[in-house]
């Protein structure tokens, strides 16, 4: 006996308009209103720091308030934001030009030299490196690398300088261990992994064609790496360095830990130095002047405007290099 | 061209300053974790997890209402980001010829790497100071802030990894797009949106600067979004910097839980990922 065939079960009910025609527009505005939000958060934070911050930036001028080396909330409820501004970009650079070579290296050995095992471990390391909270850095500042600095470096050098060379101990500033420069030693190292990542993302994108090339013409290891990589890959090892940049202005607790939060110029560099985040992490809380409060907001707008301008940078050439476009 | 010798010997050179370079860059992690370990785990007991914060110069107490608090408002802000995070995510990497994008992605990257202090100023300047208190929710907020940009990158690139081919069946069967996304695209890179949502999580976690003036502080155990509330990070810094022998004990060990919470959400992530 031969059974009827299965009759397939046929789908009956058309689907409604709206799920046909209207379904996707909709779900294309709800994802577009979505994504609108990071657009509204961008442009809202700016908006909202200087409006926070207007009172003191009317009453002390665009520019003024940028340059004026007075901050007092005290007394005359002056304030200029210089210090802090210098002291940003001070510790900021002078970490990138402490961290890059050494990140490069980095980059560079776990790209080209070392075996698959250890270069794996040195990536997941780099990675875990720019998980670790401000925080547990700046613990670690605080009690263990200040008093290592202080006693290893800061007081044999200042010892020294005090007998040789007394026209040196102006520029180096009481050696307490919390300063400039144990705060310039942790920035450095918080920052290291930013560039060692997208270094190593740019070594690794070099055709492989141009490696064999240079290889095949005779060269050695290094001669392969400087005719032939690292200029491939300078782009994005620039990239790695304005992202790095861009961290290392925003770096809050662990500078804010170990940089002494002083706002007297000239800096020294020993001597106790302060920062744009360092100030707003500090004082905000306690302001209870309305224009110290929005003296506080208006430094936030200025940290906005120099943090945006970086981070852009970085994120334009990130973009339009490819590089790291698998990290978050 | 020099000799051939003194080429291999600069060779030589080069590995040696680079292997050195690599141990340099290595060096501080190595230290910070090794004492955060050493001076954490000899710190850590049962109280820690189980007690408040007594008085100042109190032997004692612990941590419990800092680690609730951060778990609140870690997972609060999660909550209130993912939906916008996933939805960008969807739109850069679904949707490549919207006009939108270009922009989208240059400053979701920007935003990525503003300050997470701005991000808790503008909490603060939206949430606290209208409502003129300090406030679990607004730290939430904070978080969600930091945590949008995240989310959006990892899902837009894990959506990415996802083959047309899946799409173009969906499609050549009649779904519409939303239903290829939802349906097929979405469920195909599960593994990787988890491990996004984790990866901003363990980030926004370990942030202190942007919850010290949103969601303050507060030595009392409170679920109450409204109240001030306290963080794991916060409370970490307000010992560290306290001149109490005591408190410096805690704050280390509140050091080694959050990198062991660190830890564990990017074990979990490659958990979830694995096989990849």
């Amino acid at each position: 006996m031969q059974q009827a065939p299965v009759q397939p079960s046929v789908i009956k009910r058309q689907p409604s308009a709206i799920y046909r025609v209207l379904g996707d527009r909709i779900f294309l505005a709800i994802v577009l209103l979505l994504a609108l939000s990071i657009v509204a958060l961008t442009l809202g934070l700016g908006y909202y720091l200087y409006l926070g911050g207007s009172q003191t930036i009317n009453k002390e001028g665009f520019f003024g308030f940028l340059t004026g080396t007075t901050w007092d909330p005290a007394l005359k409820l002056e304030f200029g934001i210089w210090p802090y501004v210098l002291g940003t970009i001070i510790t900021s650079l002078s970490a990138l030009v402490l961290s890059v070579p050494v990140a490069l290296a980095a980059a560079i050995f776990t790209a080209e030299y070392a075996p698959r095992w250890l270069a794996g471990f040195i990536n997941y390391l780099v990675d875990l490196m720019a998980a670790v909270p401000s925080v547990v850095y700046g613990i670690w500042g605080i009690f263990v690398l200040a008093p290592f600095l202080r006693e290893a470096f800061y007081l044999p050098f200042f010892l020294w300088a005090a007998e040789n060379a007394p026209w040196l101990s102006r520029y180096l500033g009481n050696p307490a261990g919390y300063g400039m420069f144990t705060g310039i030693v942790i920035l450095s190292s918080m920052v290291i992994p930013f560039t060692a990542a997208l270094s190593r993302d740019a070594i690794n994108l070099v055709p492989a064609a141009q490696r064999e090339g240079a290889y095949a013409l005779g060269a050695t290891r290094w001669e392969v790496m400087q005719t032939v990589i690292l200029p491939y890959a300078r782009g994005g090892i620039f990239a790695g360095a304005m992202l790095a940049l861009g961290r290392a202005l925003g770096e809050t607790m662990a500078v804010a830990m170990v940089i002494g939060n002083g706002n007297i110029l000239p800096y020294t560099l020993f001597g106790p130095a302060s920062t744009m985040p360092a100030v707003i992490a500090l004082e905000l809380k306690e302001a209870v002047e309305d224009l110290h409060y929005s003296a506080i907001i208006g430094v936030g707008f200025y940290l906005f405007l120099i943090a945006f301008i970086v981070n852009s940078a970085a994120s334009y050439l990130l973009n339009k290099l490819k590089v790291g476009s698998q990290r978050a | 061209m020099r000799n051939l010798q003194a080429r291999y010997t600069r060779d030589r050179l080069i590995l040696l300053v680079v292997i050195v370079g690599t141990i340099l860059a290595a060096l501080p992690l190595t230290l910070v974790l090794g004492y955060a370990l050493v001076n954490g785990f000899s710190s850590l007991n049962w109280d820690f997890f189980t007690k408040g914060p007594k008085p100042p110069g109190e032997l004692g107490g612990g941590m419990a209402p800092a680690i609730v608090g951060t778990l609140v408002i870690t997972g609060v802000g999660l909550l209130m980001a993912t939906p916008f995070g996933i939805g960008a995510g969807i739109l850069l990497a679904e949707y490549p010829d919207n006009k939108l994008n270009p922009t989208l992605r240059l400053l979701s990257d920007t935003l990525n790497g503003m300050p997470a202090i701005l991000k808790g100023l503008l909490a603060y300047v939206l949430v606290v100071k209208a409502q003129g208190s300090f406030s679990g929710f607004s730290g939430a907020l904070a978080m969600a802030f930091i945590m949008i940009p995240i989310i959006a990158k990892t899902t837009e690139s894990v959506l990415k990894l996802v083959p047309w081919n899946i799409r173009e069946a969906g499609l050549a069967l009649g779904l519409p797009r939303w239903r290829v996304i939802l349906s097929l695209v979405l469920p195909a890179a599960r593994a990787g949106v988890v491990t996004g949502l984790l990866l901003a999580t363990a980030r926004a976690a370990g942030e202190a600067a942007p919850l010290i003036f949103t969601a303050f502080g507060n030595t009392l155990l409170t679920l109450n979004l409204s109240q001030p509330m306290d963080a794991l990070p916060l409370r970490l810094y307000a010992y560290a910097i306290s001149p109490y022998e005591d408190w410096h004990r805690q704050a280390w060990a509140a050091a080694v839980v959050l990198l062991g919470l660190i830890v564990l959400t990017s074990l979990l992530a490659r958990w979830v990922t694995r096989g990849r």
